[in-house]
């Protein structure tokens, strides 16, 4: 896309182009979270292109849910960090910032339980060939130190479709 | 957004330029941009860089800024300066002990500890 970056604000590009499905609650193209049950079990669900305005707005939505359900201090922590860094993977490295390509979100909230699935429309990874960042002769490497983030965060992290999907569990801590 | 304010201020200190972060969050990939290039800027000046990175107030950061600080670590030693890092949040710490990036960094409690061990450097 040959738009100049920055300015460019919420209504999308100039009248052109792909201004598509992006009805505020929708159960498919929109973005939402929802009270599934009197449990306080919400769903996530976002289909959003590949624009770190967006990822912003629904980043915001998904840890208003987080925080909503009660998780605090590390975890809460945790979940930002790793929401933040799958996200920015699925936009960057997965979609290349291809606004034509989308960014799926689906999940679930609960007040003992974080559960999130993010797939991206790009080309997939293959994770055993990502350098291990924690090796000295990769410290300048790029790459890497999201997913070693991510893996060592959750309670479960799990790739699929070939790299396109990454599935992250979150289980709160107990307190005291 | 955050496009007039200047992402970090910096104060000289006896030699060192000791740097503050605006944000709480060192996120965006146009803030850690613009905190690279401001980084990059203050060592190109100075014949031996000394930067003490005082992260008071600094809530979030991410492996892209994670990518910036190691950086910005290369560029200072290859002008053979130093670099310090002061007051990251327990929080923050872990990220960079997972990374084992703590053994990149000379990572010190307070800003004074930075200063002080820029004279007498190990």
């Amino acid at each position: 896309m040959s738009k100049s970056p920055g300015k460019g604000s919420d209504s999308g590009s100039s009248g052109k182009g792909p201004s598509r499905r992006v009805s505020p609650r929708a159960s498919k193209g929109g973005k939402a979270v929802n009270e599934v049950n009197g449990e306080g079990l919400k769903s996530l669900e976002f289909d959003f292109i590949s624009d770190y305005l967006r990822m912003r707005e629904v980043q915001d939505q998904i840890i208003a849910a987080v925080v909503a359900s009660g998780f605090v201090d590390d975890d809460l922590f945790a979940i930002k960090l790793c929401v933040e860094e799958a996200l920015i993977n699925a936009i960057k490295h997965g979609n290349k910032l291809d606004h034509a390509k989308y960014v799926h979100v689906r999940g679930s909230v609960s007040p003992s339980r974080f559960e999130i699935i993010i797939r991206d429309e790009g080309a997939g990874f293959e994770r055993g060939e990502v350098p291990d960042p924690t090796d000295p002769s990769n410290w300048e490497k790029p790459s890497g130190r999201g997913l070693l983030l991510m893996e060592s965060y959750m309670t479960q992290t799990k790739y699929s479709d070939q790299g396109r999907q990454i599935r992250m569990v979150k289980n709160k801590s107990k307190t005291a | 957004m955050s496009s007039a304010t200047p992402p970090i201020s910096v104060t000289e200190i006896k030699g060192t330029s000791v740097v503050n972060f605006t944000d709480s969050k060192i996120l965006d990939e146009a803030n850690i941009k613009n905190i690279g290039d401001s980084l990059t800027a203050l060592v190109d000046e100075a014949p031996q860089p000394r930067l003490l990175l005082d992260f008071t107030g600094v809530d979030h950061l991410s492996s892209a800024a994670l990518g910036m600080l190691i950086n910005t670590n290369k560029r200072v030693k290859e002008k053979n300066g130093m670099l310090r890092l002061a007051h990251i949040k327990p929080q923050i710490y872990d990220v960079f002990v997972i990374t084992k990036l703590n053994k990149l960094f000379r990572i010190v409690a307070t800003r004074q500890d930075g200063l002080d061990s820029f004279d007498s450097p190990m």
